[in-house]
């Protein structure tokens, strides 16, 4: 199983039957693909959608039926189109139960930076601010580590996406949970060490006496 | 009075320099053919406000290309290289808001308020410059308003007086543009009999649209 794979996997445990989500592009779009059996989850496109699935074929695309990325994408029974003030209204109004995004630096107290690289990348926050300031449940889905270097870190040195505490975050090698006190190691992935986790974090992490290996969906 | 135009005369109507808001989400949205004709007409120094500029030579990415705008209000650039290009030697001037703030900013200009105040952005770069306010303990910024020259609106369908409705995910700004702005230019799919769409289910009342663009002659 590849890294990537491993995240969407144990992100997907997060998510409760009922739950309104909002995935972010890229890593956290494959959450969709693990769904635990039987969970009847709505996801939620912020260009206006609640009820998007992947497209079932691709003879079916319509200009009219696309997800944040511009892809086309198909429609469960139930779904519903709505404007930009609406599908906004529904995330920082706290109708969203779980956003996942990615991240480029998430720091000790829980703070993320995921939107821009100063002289370097400047897509523009497009929804990240807003997703993160408002669902009642962020989960930062990311590599540990990029190009050698930590993305936990003792303070962020990107430009923050809000100032908000995300609630977890996951990476290849660990579950983190960040709280007033700083960030708490709970979980290894397989065949980590927790010695391992620390050497590739940047910042202190609170170990707990009982560190558990990471589940994940089947 | 007929709101009826076609395509070339209702794009004459907009000067160099106007404010445009341009309906769309990564293309899907968009008033293709307008896009088509302001490139035609080779409007200069156009102030747009969009929520992105969908990709080189796709909906609003092709005003980008033919190096229309002069200044840019919008959510994201990340998937038009040109855009930041432009924007990074100092071509285009670029305003980057997120994309809810952007959302209730046009929404309250087009609804006569003073702007809003939301908590998106408190504490980060978003925040430089502006005001912001304290609320039972929580701070919020204040956004001011936008409102536009002209909205340049998709829509799925408008009856001959100008009702207008949307599809799925090609509503998105829509609607909350045509609100907020002094001239409204709807390009539907399809124009259709009064009556055809149901009063529950128009979405932007006539008394909004301006301009209807004549649809293509799909037989001709």
């Amino acid at each position: 199983m590849d890294e990537k794979t491993l995240i969407a996997k144990r992100v997907a445990l997060e998510l409760q039957d009922g739950f309104l989500v909002n995935l972010g592009i890229g890593l956290p779009t494959m959450v969709a693909a693990y769904l635990p059996n039987n969970l009847n989850v709505f996801f939620q496109s912020e260009n206006g959608i609640i009820g998007m699935s992947a497209l079932p074929e691709q003879g079916f695309a319509l200009g009219d039926l696309t997800d944040a990325g511009g892809a086309f994408i198909g429609a469960l029974p139930g779904a519903c189109a709505f404007d930009s003030a609406t599908s906004f209204g529904l995330i920082r109004g706290g109708h969203l139960d779980v956003t996942v995004l990615g991240g480029l630096q998430v720091d000790q107290s829980g703070q993320l930076a995921n939107w821009m690289v100063p002289g370097k990348m400047v897509p523009g926050m497009g929804g990240a601010m807003d997703l993160v300031s408002g669902a009642k449940r962020v989960i930062v889905a990311m590599q540990h580590t990029a190009k050698g270097k930590s993305k936990i870190v003792q303070k962020c040195t990107l430009p923050l996406t809000s100032v908000r505490r995300v609630d977890l975050i996951v990476t290849d090698l660990a579950v983190l949970q960040p709280s007033e006190e700083g960030l708490i190691l709970k979980e290894t992935a397989p065949g980590v060490s927790i010695d391992q986790v620390k050497a590739a974090t940047d910042c202190e992490l609170i170990i707990p006496s009982n560190v558990p290996e990471m589940q994940i969906t089947e | 009075m007929s709101k009826l135009r076609n395509l070339e005369d209702a794009v004459a109507a907009i000067p160099d320099g106007a404010v445009l808001m341009i309906g769309g989400f990564m293309g899907a949205g968009t008033p293709h053919r307008l896009m088509n004709e302001l490139v035609r007409q080779g409007k200069k120094g156009l102030t747009v406000i969009a929520n992105d500029t969908a990709r080189p030579n796709v909906g609003i990415g092709k005003l980008i290309d033919a190096k229309l705008v002069a200044r840019l209000v919008t959510s994201h650039i990340g998937t038009n290289s040109e855009t930041q290009r432009q924007m990074i030697a100092g071509e285009t001037q670029v305003e980057l808001v997120p994309q809810g703030t952007l959302a209730e900013r046009i929404r309250s200009g087009g609804f006569g308020l003073g702007g809003v105040l939301t908590p998106t952005g408190v504490g980060t770069t978003v925040e430089e410059g502006k005001q912001t306010i304290e609320i039972d303990g929580k701070t919020y910024l204040v956004e001011k308003p936008l409102k536009a020259d002209f909205a340049l609106i998709n829509a799925k369908r408008a009856d001959y007086y100008g009702n207008v409705d949307y599809a799925l995910t090609a509503r998105n700004f829509n609607p909350l543009m045509a609100m907020a702005a002094e001239t409204v230019i709807v390009e539907a799919v399809d124009i259709v009999p009064v009556g055809v769409i149901p009063p529950d289910v128009v979405v932007t009342p006539n008394v909004l649209v301006d301009y209807l663009i004549a649809t293509e002659n799909r037989h001709g």
